[in-house]
């Protein structure tokens, strides 16, 4: 049984597809008057966050509260973060303090598996995003919003992406995102294409479970949805791409680049976005762009996950690779 | 619905089979307009499983004495349920309000079997973070007694008296493929 | 004068024969030896080879005394089996004056447990820009023959160029660590699959590779000579090999956990198996193994780099690089290239002792086991099989990756000149 969420290739097909279905019922409850339920009553969630993400941490907290779980925010940016004496540390802190789950946001690859294999802690840990390694909730998310548009609410019940073709564009070997998605969307079907200058691929991407392309308009048209990547502009002081202007016009989405799309495609990105740069205005402001919606199921699929983990008396959902060391 | 119900036993005997189980929908359909006086702000929610079939059937019913379309929906409790932390997380069921809400309605919730209480209570708590009703109701197709909290039904299709040593497992059409009531032995590894 | 007679020992892993020891002396190899009032040592078939040698330790003192010392750092090397080793000069101070040298060398006269060759640094504070008073550290007390800034490059190439000319007039070697700092800025592992997975820094095998092939060319040109350490990529090995071809005066090391581990261990994220340069490929192991066994690569050095418990129990990217190897090297030899057929026990006191000590200049050590040499021995039980308990080690650190692990062979003595620092398995 699941007991920690640290990477999206840990969730087999039914787990996926599980917490997906749950993040249904859960989107229901945004509807009503009273958004709120008891399931998380009397547990306690740790928001850890060593890097700033105010819209990861938000989304978590919404969920957290919505589950009537009690939340303690704990921003660790600032403090000793370089320091590794300061993870351990904070660890048993929050385990002397009796939280039930840590939502651990951190600079480092690795830190949360290591927080969840080490000892230090036995509270249920969520990767809220690690290093550039892995951000599970963002892609279930992500999977969800697809599902939803591409298959429907209620008609995607009980199944997977296969055979939709998703495209990711842009800064993959930095990107957690990237990896995750891959990883999800390969176990739920999915046909996944990265598009990016080859600077910004990974060596070793060759072993990944999708196929990679130089050609962003050759890619467009047989997309199913597109997800545009963010691209910060440091890359560029470091030599990943020549100028800002050449980045966007060979991988960045504009209107005239959207028409090549079939007329069912969506345009994704897991923000903040750069407009400008990876898309613009034009694009991020249509009604094929699922920015917002990606938000909302954002805050529906943690709280599915959160329910899944910590709502019983044991986890839900199937196995993990940290469970071995459990 | 309580678990203890859902279990396979041994030897099953009916105790309700098809035509009785739709000639006591009828008779608590009837009811349910006497005593709702015409039954012009009944809302029916059933608790899934079962309980959202049984609803849809009694709402049929209605319509068909009242001549008006009743509104029908769903109610998961799963994660009002006081034993949440004693299993693993259940998957969650729909909810589905129907659309003018609950607000000052009369609401009839609908399970198969009263059994402890616990589900009509967790049920009641569910309620109370969707609207406010100008008054709840229970109707239920079987009431097998053993009752652990103060809570009781308005409509009973049947009145079971049962040990606490044997099983009631209702099936229907919509998802066992037949209608029946079937009252059984607890598999003795229980 | 004290005789020790060991009694039964497969020399170099040949027929059992009688070792008698006077002082600090061998004074016969042969059948049926026996000496009055002599120690004895049944050795019974257990292998007997000269004192290893390691060109490649870090002692820790001064500095960082928290995870090692001169004196711990020596009785972990005797229990290893070494009887001299090579003392990296990133201390704190670095090792780049007479007076540090000297100190080393020092404590290492004291220690008694091993002989200490300090290293120098090769430029002021390991920073690349100016070189280091050389010469003075070579005529010091000390006699430092071996330079390296190990933990950091030589990158500047006219710095690298200035100093395998300059250690010429005595005979130096320069000791490079290869590692090209821009290619491998932020780099935590190896650059391939497993980091891509792992979305950890990558460190490219080229990065590496580079620096040793811009420095066999200089050796070259100048007509020097130079030493490549923990030697860790396929490609390395090709470059070696054709330096040697070519007559290029190259050495070469490899350590133990090089030619045993792999990247796929960082997939732990435990920082236990963090080093530099990288836990690298399968594919580059079994070229290590071959080049050792060639002779392509030279020696094994253990690259022994204790850190306090602190810099490990940490996440990956916090971690301190390095692993702990002097009482494991060994046993790993024998598990990957002696179990495996690559190397007789003969070519590992080659590449253990005999090689590095002539690399390094350490007199005395690395010598045959015959009548006259000095008495520098390792007597080795290699049936022994065991899993690694950090808990027994002498060092005083335990950043091992073999904790738990199964590995052959034991070292029950050490002698060093004569002297027993480890009888039956235990310092003395």
């Amino acid at each position: 049984m699941m007991r920690h969420l640290i990477s999206a290739a840990d969730l087999s097909r039914d787990d996926a597809v599980h917490i997906l279905d749950t993040a249904e019922e859960m989107a229901r409850v945004a509807d009503r008057p009273i958004k709120k339920l008891p399931a998380l009553r009397g547990r306690t969630v740790v928001n850890l966050f060593f890097e700033d993400s105010t819209r990861t941490r938000i989304s978590f907290e919404a969920a957290e509260k919505r589950l009537s779980a009690d939340v303690i925010n704990f921003a660790a940016k600032g403090s000793s973060v370089s320091k590794g004496e300061s993870l351990k540390d904070t660890a048993q802190t929050l385990e002397a303090m009796g939280v039930d789950a840590v939502v651990i946001r951190h600079g480092a690859s690795g830190a949360p598996y290591r927080l969840a294999t080490s000892g230090w802690i036995d509270a249920a840990v969520i990767n809220a995003g690690d290093g550039t390694h892995q951000h599970p909730t963002q892609a279930l998310l992500d999977a969800f919003t697809m599902r939803r548009r591409l298959v429907g609410p209620d008609e995607g019940l009980g199944k997977d992406l296969a055979g939709k073709r998703i495209t990711l564009v842009g800064d993959v070997l930095h990107s957690r995102v990237a990896r995750s998605n891959v990883d999800l969307l390969h176990t739920l079907g999915a046909e996944v294409t990265l598009v990016a200058p080859p600077t910004l691929v990974p060596v070793g991407v060759e072993h990944w479970p999708c196929d990679v392309s130089y050609d962003l308009d050759r890619v467009l048209p047989k997309s199913d949805a597109v997800m545009m990547l963010r691209v910060q502009r440091e890359r560029m002081n470091a030599a990943f791409f020549p100028t800002e202007r050449e980045y966007s016009r060979r991988y960045g989405l504009d209107g005239e680049r959207m028409a090549k799309m079939p007329a069912h495609a969506i345009v994704m990105h897991p923000g903040p976005m750069v407009r400008g740069m990876e898309i613009t205005a034009e694009v991020a402001d249509s009604d094929r762009c699922t920015v917002v919606e990606q938000v909302a199921n954002g805050v529906s699929i943690r709280m599915a996950v959160l329910y899944l983990l910590l709502g019983g008396n044991e986890p839900a959902a199937a196995h993990t690779r940290t469970e071995e060391s459990k | 619905m309580d678990t203890q119900e859902t279990h396979d036993s041994g030897v099953a005997r009916p105790v309700l089979e098809g035509p009785d189980i739709a000639r006591v929908l009828t008779r608590i359909a009837h009811e349910i307009v006497e005593r709702a006086k015409g039954a012009d702000d009944v809302v029916l929610l059933g608790i899934p499983t079962r309980g959202v079939f049984l609803a849809r059937r009694l709402a049929e019913k209605l319509q068909g004495i009242t001549g008006r379309e009743v509104p029908v929906g769903s109610l998961d409790i799963t994660m009002y349920r006081d034993d949440l932390r004693m299993h693993p997380p259940r998957a969650l069921a729909r909810t589905e309000i129907p659309g003018d809400g609950i607000d000052g309605r009369l609401i009839v919730l609908v399970d198969d079997v009263l059994f402890s209480g616990r589900t009509i209570r967790a049920a009641l708590d569910a309620l109370n973070d969707i609207g406010r009703p100008r008054a709840v109701q229970l109707a239920v197709l079987v009431d097998r007694g053993h009752r652990e909290l103060p809570i009781r039904a308005d409509y009973v299709g049947k009145n079971l008296p049962t040990s606490l040593r044997e099983t009631v497992k209702v099936q229907l059409t919509e998802e066992d493929g037949r209608d029946a009531v079937l009252l059984g032995a607890k598999p003795a590894s229980a | 004068m004290s005789k020790t007679l060991i009694r039964g020992a497969k020399v170099l892993g040949g027929d059992a024969q009688d070792v008698l020891i006077d002082g600090e002396t061998i004074e016969a190899v042969g059948t049926g030896l026996s000496a009055e009032g002599a120690t004895v040592v049944e050795a019974g078939g257990a292998i007997l080879l000269p004192g290893l040698v390691d060109l490649h330790t870090h002692l820790r003192e001064p500095g960082r005394e928290d995870s090692e010392t001169v004196l711990t750092g020596t009785r972990a090397a005797a229990s290893g089996g070494y009887t001299a080793v090579f003392a990296m000069a990133n201390t704190f101070p670095v090792a780049d004056t007479a007076g540090v040298v000297e100190q080393v060398y020092r404590l290492g006269k004291e220690s008694g447990y091993c002989d200490v060759q300090p290293i120098g640094a090769v430029t002021v504070g390991l920073e690349g820009k100016k070189l280091a008073e050389l010469g003075a550290m070579h005529e010091s007390a000390a006699g430092v023959t071996v330079f390296s800034d190990d933990g950091k490059c030589v990158d500047d190439a006219v710095i690298m160029r200035r100093a395998l000319e300059y250690v010429k007039a005595f005979g130096g070697v320069v000791a490079q660590h290869a590692q090209e700092p821009r290619l491998t800025e932020g780099a935590q592992m190896n650059e391939g699959v497993v980091s891509a997975e792992l979305g950890l820094g990558g460190w490219p095998a080229v990065a590496e590779e580079s620096i040793i092939a811009r420095d066999v060319l200089l050796a070259e040109h100048v007509g020097s000579r130079v030493h490549i350490c923990h030697l860790s990529t396929a490609g390395s090995v090709e470059i070696v090999r054709w330096a040697k071809s070519r007559g290029i005066d190259v050495t070469a090391e490899v350590t133990p956990h090089h030619l045993l581990l792999t990247d796929e261990l960082v997939r732990s994220y435990n920082p236990v198996y963090k080093v530099n340069p990288p836990l690298r490929t399968e594919r580059d192991v079994m070229a290590l193994r071959e080049a050792l066994a060639d002779g392509t690569i030279d020696i094994v050095a253990t690259d022994h780099a204790p850190h306090p418990h602190e810099d490990k129990d940490c996440e990956w990217a916090a971690a301190a690089m390095g692993m702990v190897g002097l009482e494991t090297a060994l046993s790993v030899v024998q598990q990957t290239m002696v179990e495996t057929g690559l190397l007789t026990w003969e070519a590992v006191a080659d590449r253990m002792s005999a090689k590095p000590a002539e690399i390094g200049g350490a007199t005395g050590h690395g010598r045959p086991v015959s009548a006259g040499e000095p008495a520098n021995l390792v007597l080795v039980d290699a049936d022994y099989r065991g899993e690694v308990d950090p808990a027994s080690f002498a060092s005083r650190s335990r950043n091992t990756p073999y904790e738990g692990r199964e590995l052959p062979g034991r070292v029950t003595h050490t002698w060093l000149r004569g002297r027993a620092t480890l009888v039956d398995g235990k310092l003395a």
